[in-house]
C-alpha cells in the first residue's frame, strides 16, 4: 500500500512503487484529466502539483509521491476559477484540448511564484509544455490576463 | 450551456436524448446514394430503410439538442456546426446541447473530418434544415393564435405574436410543427442579419479543456475493459516469425499475449498485443516481450536512397501529365534563359498530442468502437466489411480528438482494436506510446519537384511541373497509370489565366513506407516547390516578389488578398533586402497569402520577427476560430518547415519521441497578425489552408535578407 493525498483526498493505493503517478491517477485513480503524452518528461501534458511542485507524473515514481500531497487539475480549484482556467476560458485558449491540464498546471506555479511575470519568464516557465495545435500565443495572452485576475482577487 | 451534463458521445445518450417514439420534432437531411441531399420528416419516412437523421432535436420539454456530425480534434466543429443551427432556428446557443453523431453516412452525408470540409460542405444545408425547422415552429404558433403567421416571429427559442406579446416556446409547438409540411424554400437571413454567425462566439467545450473534464479517446472507458500495448513490426509489411512471451506474462496485471494483426487498406501489418489490466501493466509487459520478426519479401528503403531515386527519375521521365495548357516542353526546349531546379520535401509524422488509442468490443454479432476517429463512416465501412459483420451492427462512436491532423482519418488503428477484442473476447483499449504514433506512420509522403520556367518580357511564359513522390491513393486501390490529382494542389489557378504555359506530371514512385493525409495535405509541399518557384522567378524578371504575383493574379479575390498584405506589412515602406518574403497559395477553396519578415540572428542564422497571414476562406461561422486554426497552422508549419522529419533507415524510423522531433515551443513563436476578406462567396476551408504558404514565404524571406535560396526542407534557420 502506498498512503499518499490526492486532491485532499487521503488514499491508500495497492500499486507497485516503480509505478508512474500519471498511470495512478488516470488508471487507478480515475482522474483522466492528467494527460499522457509522450512517456519521457519531454511534453508536459502529464504535469500535475507535488508538494506544490510542478512535476511530470509520467517519471514521477509512486515511491517518489509516497506521503506527498499531490494536486490534478481535477483539484486546481472547486468550481474551474483558478486565475489560469478563467483566463483560459476567456481567451479561448485551448483547440483541441489535450495539453491544457498541464499547460494550466504549469502556469498555475508560474504565477504564484511570480504574480507578474514578463513575456521572457513565461518562455522561461512553460518552455517545457508542448502544444501541437500551436495555442502559444494566447497560452502568453492568458497568463498576461491571469495575472491581472489574481491580482483583483488579492484586493 | 452548462458544462456538466450536456455533451456525450455516447450513443445510449443520443438515444435518450432524441427521444425516440416522442413527440419531437425531428428535421434531417437524407443523403440518397446518388442524387442530392433532400429534406425529411420521420412521417415522410416509407421506406423503413431509409433512416431519419436528427441534426435538430426538439422535444417537448423544450430541451434543444443539436447534433455535430464530424469530429472535433481543436478545429471547432462543435462550435461552428451548432452556431450555424442556432442561427437560423433561433435558439441562445446557451439554452443548446451538443451531442456527437454515431458514424452513419447514410444519415449524416459524408463524416470524413479531412479537406477541411465540415463548414464549406454542409452549411447552405444546414441554414436551410434550420430556417424550415423555425417556420414550422412559427406556422404551428400562428395556428394555434388563430393569428396571421406574418404577426408571429421566433427569438430565444420560442415564438412571439407581435402584436399582442404572447409567447409560446418551441418545446410546446414542436409536436404540432412536426405534422407540417416542411416548407421547400425557407426564407434564410441575409449576412447583415446575422447574430451569431460571423460573431468571435466563445467555444462551448472550452471550460472542459480547463478543468480536465473533457472525455478524449484515451480517457474513455467502458466496463470490463482491459488495456492493450502491441509491439508492430518496425518496417511495416514484416510477419511474426515467432514470439516469446514468457516474461510479459510474468509482469502482474498482464493476462493474455497473442499476435494479432492491424489492417491498412488491404494491407495486413502484424504485431504482438499485451493485454493486461491496466495501461501501465500492458506497457511494462511489452518491454518484456521478445519478437522475432520476417520483414523480408519487401524491399528496405533508407532516406538518402529515396531522394536520390527521386531525383534520377525526374531527371529522365517525363510523368503521367495531370493538366496541360500550351506546350511548356517545347517553349523551353527553344530557351537557354530558362530556371530548372529541384526542391525536395521531407516525409512527416503527424505527432498529435494526443497518441494514437481506440476501444473495441467485438460481441459476436456486432461490434462497437469508441475512439478518437475522424471518420467513422469510412471506419465502420472498413470494419464491417474486414469482419464479415453487417455495417449496421458496427457503431462507432466518435470521442473528442487531443489532436487529428489526418492521421485519425485512418482505419488502422480502430481495425486493430477490434482484431485484439476479437480474440480476447472482451471490450479493449489499444494503446499506442508515443513512439508507436511518431514512428508507425502512415507518413505526410516526402516528394521532390522539378520546376522549369522561363520569362519572356518580364512575365512567366512557360511552368512546367513534375512531382515525384508516393501518391497515398495508391495504398487505397486508386490505379498506377493515372497521375495523382493532387499534383497541382495549392498552385493558384488565376496562375492558368496568365501563364501560356502550364503542365503538372506526377512520375510513379513507390516504397514499401505507408503513406497518408497530412494537415493540408499535398498543398503543404507542393505549396513549398511552387510558391518559391514563383519566387524565383519574380527574381529572374528582375520584378518586386508581390508585385510579380498581383501581375499575374489578376481574379479579384487574389488581387484582394495581395493588396491587403501589401497593406498590413507595410509592404511598399520595406527596405532593400530586409528579410521580407510573400506566399500565396490555394487549399481547399480556400487562399491565404502570408508575409514573413526575418532578420539577422545575433547569435547566428535568421529569426522570424512577424507573420502576416490573410484568409479569403469565403463566408465563415467565427472569426475567433479562423484566427486560431491559422496561428496554428503556422506554428505547425514552422515545425514542417525548420525542425521534421522523418527519415529511414531500412525501413525503419530515426526518430522515436518529441526529444529527437523536437517540436516549436513558446519561446520559439514569432509574432502572428491574421486577417480576414469579407465577402458573401462560398465557404472555403479553415483548418488546414494557412499551413502551405507559410514554409515558401518564409525561405523567399530569407532569400530576400541573406541571397540563399532554400529548396530543401527541412532547414535549420540557426545556421541559414
Amino acid at each position: 500500500m502506498i498512503q499518499l493525498t490526492v486532491n485532499g483526498k487521503t488514499e491508500n493505493l495497492d500499486v507497485s512503487p516503480e509505478m508512474p503517478l500519471l498511470w495512478a491517477i488516470r488508471d487507478t485513480l480515475g482522474l483522466t484529466g492528467t494527460k499522457f503524452g509522450c512517456g519521457v518528461a519531454q511534453c508536459g501534458a502529464c504535469v500535475v502539483h507535488l508538494d506544490g511542485e510542478a512535476v511530470r507524473s509520467c517519471v514521477t515514481k509512486m515511491s517518489r509521491a509516497k506521503g506527498k500531497n499531490v494536486v490534478t487539475i481535477e483539484g486546481l480549484s472547486e468550481n474551474n476559477d483558478h486565475p489560469a482556467q478563467k483566463a483560459w476560458q476567456e481567451i479561448d485558449v485551448p483547440q483541441c484540448g489535450y495539453c491544457h491540464s498541464g499547460q494550466i498546471m504549469s502556469a498555475a506555479v508560474l504565477l504564484r511564484e511570480n504574480t507578474n511575470p514578463t513575456d521572457q519568464d513565461i518562455d522561461n516557465a512553460m518552455a517545457g509544455n508542448i502544444c501541437r495545435c500551436g495555442t502559444y500565443p494566447r497560452i502568453r495572452k492568458a497568463i498576461h490576463l491571469a495575472s491581472e485576475i489574481q491580482k483583483k482577487n488579492k484586493i | 450551456m452548462t458544462q456538466n451534463n450536456n455533451i456525450d458521445n455516447t450513443r445510449r445518450n443520443f438515444l435518450k436524448l432524441t427521444g425516440l417514439g416522442g413527440a419531437a420534432l425531428c428535421l434531417g437531411i437524407y443523403f440518397p446514394a446518388n442524387g442530392s441531399p433532400v429534406l425529411v420528416r420521420p412521417s415522410e419516412l416509407s421506406d423503413s430503410e431509409i433512416e431519419l437523421c436528427p441534426w435538430i432535436i426538439i422535444n417537448p420539454s423544450g430541451k434543444v439538442t443539436i447534433v455535430n456530425h464530424r469530429a472535433e480534434m481543436g478545429q471547432g466543429s462543435f462550435q461552428s456546426v451548432p452556431q450555424i443551427v442556432a442561427e437560423e432556428l433561433e435558439v441562445d446557443m446557451k439554452d443548446i446541447n451538443v451531442i456527437f453523431a454515431i458514424g452513419n453516412e447514410k444519415k449524416y452525408g459524408g463524416q470524413i473530418t479531412g479537406g477541411s470540409s465540415t463548414i464549406r460542405s454542409a452549411y447552405k444545408k444546414l441554414l436551410k434544415l434550420s430556417a424550415s425547422a423555425r417556420e414550422m415552429l412559427i406556422s404551428a404558433a400562428a395556428t394555434k393564435w388563430n393569428a396571421p403567421i406574418t404577426d408571429c416571429y421566433a427569438e430565444s427559442g420560442q415564438v412571439i405574436h407581435k402584436p399582442s406579446g404572447k409567447k409560446l416556446h418551441y418545446g410546446k409547438l414542436a409536436e404540432a410543427a412536426s405534422k407540417l409540411e416542411a416548407p421547400k424554400e425557407p426564407k434564410l437571413k441575409k449576412i447583415s442579419e446575422y447574430k451569431l454567425i460571423r460573431k468571435p462566439l466563445k467555444r462551448i467545450d472550452t471550460p472542459l479543456k480547463t478543468n480536465g473534464e473533457l472525455i478524449f479517446g484515451l480517457d474513455k472507458r467502458i466496463p470490463g475493459m482491459l488495456v492493450a500495448s502491441v509491439e508492430r513490426d518496425p518496417r511495416y509489411l514484416g510477419k511474426v516469425k515467432s514470439f516469446d512471451a514468457a516474461g510479459a506474462l510474468k509482469i502482474p496485471g498482464v493476462k493474455k499475449v497473442f499476435k494479432v494483426k492491424m489492417g491498412y487498406y488491404e494491407y495486413m501489418r502484424e504485431g504482438v498485443a499485451v493485454v493486461a489490466d491496466s495501461t501501465w501493466a500492458a506497457l511494462e509487459g511489452r518491454k518484456q516481450l521478445k519478437v522475432e520478426w520476417d520483414s523480408s519479401g519487401f524491399k528496405h528503403w533508407s532516406t538518402p536512397e529515396i531522394f536520390e531515386t527521386q531525383n534520377n527519375l525526374l531527371k529522365t521521365e517525363e510523368g503521367m501529365i495531370l493538366k496541360t495548357q500550351g506546350n511548356p516542353t517545347e517553349v523551353l526546349s527553344k530557351t537557354d534563359k530558362k530556371l530548372d531546379v529541384v526542391y525536395q520535401t521531407p516525409y512527416q509524422s503527424h505527432v498529435a498530442m494526443e497518441p494514437v488509442n481506440c476501444i473495441a468490443h467485438h460481441k459476436g454479432d456486432s461490434i462497437e468502437i469508441w475512439g478518437p476517429i475522424q471518420a467513422p463512416g469510412w471506419v465502420q465501412d472498413y470494419v464491417s466489411k474486414q469482419f464479415k459483420i453487417d455495417k449496421e451492427k458496427v457503431i462507432v462512436n466518435m470521442t473528442f480528438l487531443g489532436g487529428g491532423f489526418g492521421r485519425k482519418a485512418m482505419n488502422d488503428y480502430p481495425y486493430e482494436a477490434v482484431a485484439v477484442s476479437k480474440e480476447l473476447g472482451g471490450p479493449v483499449q489499444v494503446v499506442w506510446t508515443r513512439e508507436d504514433d511518431a514512428t508507425l506512420g502512415p507518413f505526410r509522403p516526402g516528394i521532390s519537384y522539378r520546376c522549369e520556367g522561363t520569362i519572356s518580357n518580364g512575365k512567366m511564359d512557360a511552368l512546367k511541373f513534375r512531382m515525384a513522390g508516393q501518391n497515398n491513393g495508391h495504398w487505397s486501390g486508386a490505379p498506377k497509370d493515372k497521375p495523382n490529382g493532387s499534383t497541382s494542389e495549392g498552385f493558384l489557378k488565376p496562375y492558368y489565366e496568365s501563364v501560356k504555359n502550364v503542365s503538372f506530371s506526377d512520375v510513379l514512385f513507390e516504397t514499401t513506407i505507408p503513406t497518408s493525409f497530412w494537415r493540408s495535405v499535398y498543398a503543404s509541399t507542393n505549396g513549398f516547390a511552387y510558391e518559391s518557384f514563383i519566387d524565383e522567378m519574380a527574381h529572374e524578371a528582375g520584378k518586386d516578389p508581390l508585385e510579380f504575383r498581383r501581375e499575374h493574379l489578376k481574379e479579384e479575390r487574389c488581387q484582394k488578398v495581395i493588396d491587403k498584405m501589401e497593406e498590413v506589412s507595410g509592404w511598399k515602406k520595406r527596405g532593400k533586402n530586409e528579410g521580407y518574403g510573400v506566399a500565396i497559395t490555394e487549399c481547399f477553396n480556400s487562399t491565404v497569402g502570408q508575409v514573413v519578415k526575418v532578420s539577422k540572428n545575433p547569435d547566428g542564422g535568421v529569426k522570424i520577427d512577424k507573420v502576416w497571414a490573410v484568409m479569403d476562406c469565403g463566408w465563415y461561422v467565427n472569426p475567433d476560430i479562423i484566427e486560431a486554426q491559422i496561428e496554428g497552422s503556422i506554428i505547425m508549419g514552422l515545425g514542417a518547415a525548420t525542425t521534421h522529419q522523418i527519415t529511414f533507415k531500412n525501413n525503419i524510423v530515426e526518430q522515436h519521441n518529441f526529444y529527437d522531433y523536437p517540436m516549436p515551443r513558446i519561446n520559439e513563436i514569432p509574432s502572428i497578425e491574421v486577417h480576414i476578406i469579407e465577402n458573401e462567396e462560398d465557404a472555403g476551408g479553415v483548418g488546414e489552408p494557412a499551413l502551405p504558404p507559410f514554409a515558401p514565404a518564409l525561405t523567399n524571406a530569407i532569400f530576400d535578407l541573406t541571397g540563399k535560396r532554400i529548396r530543401t526542407l527541412p532547414f535549420s534557420l540557426g545556421t541559414v
